[in-house]
């Protein structure tokens, strides 16, 4: 076991450096990889600098950041509500961006993406803390069921606001229709510096509540003869999987699918240990968004295909292949 | 075995502790008050509610007028705007409704997960990508164009939402279904699916792309008998067949070596059950647009309301007929003059009362 959680992810960095590379050099204006490096290293100012340093490296930054926040949220979303059906938007976060971010525009007018990230980030908190209080106010406190049901209705809740303002006002629906497929294009890197020490926080938070979510997945009872806080794992879980989403949210658009798929890929060839499940999400979910970006770039020249978009037309045959087979990694 | 057992629709205390058993000559069950408790006090809310819906309109008429119209009374102006216009978007919110909250309740209690609904699992959204399909390329150019158009919508949704769910089912087979396998499988589907949608979307005009909003949040709006009638006899068909199935939902929820021991053909027992529950989504989408939250909403809430170990048919049947009523009422009054689609509501009604029943019960509930 130990050989394969190290062989995979020894596979996942290299495949995370190529496909970097790849998303630097590859694109309307396809880049040879000595330009890229030359680009890199000792920039001269010619055309291919300028693309590469200010146009390719923030967008590949950008999805590298996305993708490892999704997939580490995703990996922690389905550990704590141990749900397999779980994903990063069961908290809210999606729901919540997207009726900020609709308000943004209705209300407010806004219609730049930076104007967009802070209203994301703010819906996607607010929300993320109601479905977190709802879910827990019962006895048992904020139990796996009690979460993913109370953050199934507060998203459908605000989804449903959400519907009423875009069919009332046909130009906010046609600045959402473009907000809500997610994307990487456009950004610029201001967006990703702005949300970047979010993501840091929520990225360490994450990493250091590994053991107690392990112990965690035994059940409350046994976590808590282990010596475990269950709330104080849970709070710290929840405020990780809002950072993540939330920022990554915030930043390119709501992304479905990625942070529901990557845990299960991931989980059969680390096993449920969440001390090698979650590093390997992070990188399998850069690596997936990068490669979906990549492909959406190839795929519609000269146009572009939305990264949300090719995430789930390659993604989600993968995934279904995946489920097929004999032995399924249960949680 | 006592006498007193054998005797016909007779409830018999004490037989099994804390419940009552009931038996019907052959037939035997568990005596629960709550449930029907519940079911007459739904259905009362549900005829109420329907009642001041098809009061409400541009000639208003009272509750007792409209209920007397229904059981036959009232004047023939009466009886021509109740019956022949008003009554067919009711029943079909109703009907749909039901469908929806059976739907749900079969597959939570075969993925024995709260998540689990045909929302979800892609069936819905099957038909959706159809139906958006041929409201934005139905009116372009071309032999898909053609086609498109004179398929028509409901036809064309009705044939995505099964197409979807037989690929869903061949996918996931593997020498037998596992509820597991088949919603990720479906969550899979449900994917692709939504990536089509929201491709479509942007490919579209903005006006078609409004459209296809409108019918992506389920809508009531202009429905005739001619919408009545398919729902009406799928429910007719298929909820009799759902609560005869019921019972080994029961036996499902163990693994699959008890649930065989118990005399439980698995693999069969699951298909038909999961044939009902895709024939009664697939139906209601066709017939209203895939109205959001009913199908996930109502058997969490029947489940909670009544006590029970899983979902409960009979009482997430009324109770998706209820909440679809009441937000379409709510849908038409709450906004003025604007209309909101019926499925915008059934949300922003059904979330908080499900949110209130968790928070009150606060405490685990199993599926």
């Amino acid at each position: 076991m130990r050989s394969r959680r190290v062989t995979g992810l020894l596979l996942l960095a290299v495949l995370l450096v190529v496909v970097c590379l790849a998303s630097i050099a590859i694109g309307a204006k396809a880049i040879p990889l000595d330009h890229v490096w030359s680009a890199l290293f000792s920039p001269t100012g010619t055309e291919d600098d300028v693309v590469v340093r200010s146009l390719r490296i923030p967008r590949t930054v950008l999805g590298l950041l996305a993708g490892a926040a999704l997939g580490l949220a995703g990996a922690l979303m389905q550990g704590h509500t141990r749900n397999p059906l779980a994903d990063p938007g069961l908290l809210g976060v999606n729901a919540g961006a997207a009726f900020l971010v609709v308000i943004g525009i209705h209300v407010f007018g806004i219609s730049s993406l930076t104007g967009y990230v802070w209203f994301a980030f703010a819906g996607a908190l607010a929300a993320s803390v109601a479905v977190f209080l709802l879910g827990s106010t019962g006895r048992a406190g904020a139990t796996p069921v009690t979460l993913a049901v109370a953050g199934a209705a507060v998203s459908a809740l605000l989804f449903g606001l959400t519907s009423a303002v875009i069919l009332t006002d046909v130009r906010t629906l046609d600045a959402y229709r473009f907000w809500n497929v997610g994307s990487l294009a456009g950004r610029e890197p201001a967006i990703a510096a702005q949300v970047a020490p979010f993501l840091l926080v929520g990225v360490l938070i994450a990493l250091a509540t590994a053991p107690a979510l392990n112990a965690l997945s035994l059940g409350d009872d046994v976590a808590k003869s282990l010596g475990h806080s269950v709330t104080r794992t849970r709070v710290l879980g929840v405020i990780a999987i809002t950072l993540l989403a939330g920022s990554a949210t915030a930043a390119c658009g709501p992304i479905a699918f990625l942070g529901l798929i990557v845990p299960h890929v991931v989980r059969s060839f680390t096993g449920p240990d969440h001390r090698w499940l979650l590093p390997a999400s992070a990188l399998s979910g850069a690596v997936l968004l990068l490669t979906a970006d990549v492909v959406g770039r190839v795929v519609a020249r000269p146009g572009e295909l939305q990264v949300g978009i090719v995430l789930a037309l390659i993604g989600a045959p993968f995934f279904i292949a995946l489920v097929r087979r004999k032995r399924l990694a249960q949680l | 075995m006592t006498a007193t057992v054998e005797e016909p629709g007779r409830r018999v205390p004490g037989l099994v502790p804390g419940r009552d058993p009931l038996r019907v000559g052959r037939f035997s069950g568990v005596w629960r008050p709550r449930t029907i408790v519940v079911m007459v006090a739904t259905a009362a809310v549900l005829v109420v509610g329907a009642a001041l819906n098809i009061g409400r309109g541009e000639f208003p008429i009272g509750v007792g007028d409209v209920l007397a119209t229904l059981f036959g009374g009232g004047g023939p102006a009466e009886q021509f705007i109740v019956l022949d216009l008003r009554l067919p978007r009711t029943l079909t919110g109703a009907l749909v409704g039901g469908a929806l909250g059976v739907s749900g309740a079969i597959l939570q209690a075969l993925a024995r997960n709260p998540l689990a609904a045909p929302d979800i699992i892609g069936i819905t959204m099957g038909a959706s990508a159809a139906a958006v399909g041929v409201i934005v390329l139905g009116s372009g150019a071309g032999a898909f164009a053609v086609i498109a158009s004179s398929v028509g919508l409901p036809v064309a949704a009705l044939l995505g939402g099964l197409v979807t769910a037989t690929l869903i089912y061949l996918l996931a087979w593997r020498k037998g279904v596992q509820g597991f396998r088949l919603v990720l499988v479906g969550i899979g589907m449900n994917a692709i699916l939504y990536a089509l949608v929201n491709w479509l979307l942007i490919a579209a005009q903005v006006y078609e792309a409004a459209r296809a909003q409108v019918w992506l949040n389920g809508s009531l709006n202009a429905r005739g008998w001619e919408h009545v009638v398919p729902v009406g006899i799928a429910l007719a068909i298929l909820v009799p067949v759902a609560l005869v199935l019921a019972h080994l939902l029961g036996a499902l929820q163990y693994n699959d070596d008890t649930a065989r021991s118990l005399g439980v053909r698995v693999d069969g027992a699951r298909t038909a059950l999961l044939a009902v529950a895709v024939g009664l989504a697939a139906i209601a989408t066709a017939s209203a647009g895939p109205i959001a939250f009913v199908a996930l909403v109502s058997p969490q809430i029947a489940q909670r309301i009544v006590g029970s170990p899983r979902p409960p048919i009979g009482a997430s049947l009324l109770i998706g007929a209820t909440l679809v009523v009441l937000s379409d009422l709510l849908a038409r009054t709450a906004f003025g003059s604007a209309e909101l689609p019926v499925g915008v509501v059934t949300a922003v009604l059904g979330a908080p009362y499900l949110l209130y029943l968790l928070v009150r019960h606060g405490r685990e509930a199993r599926v």
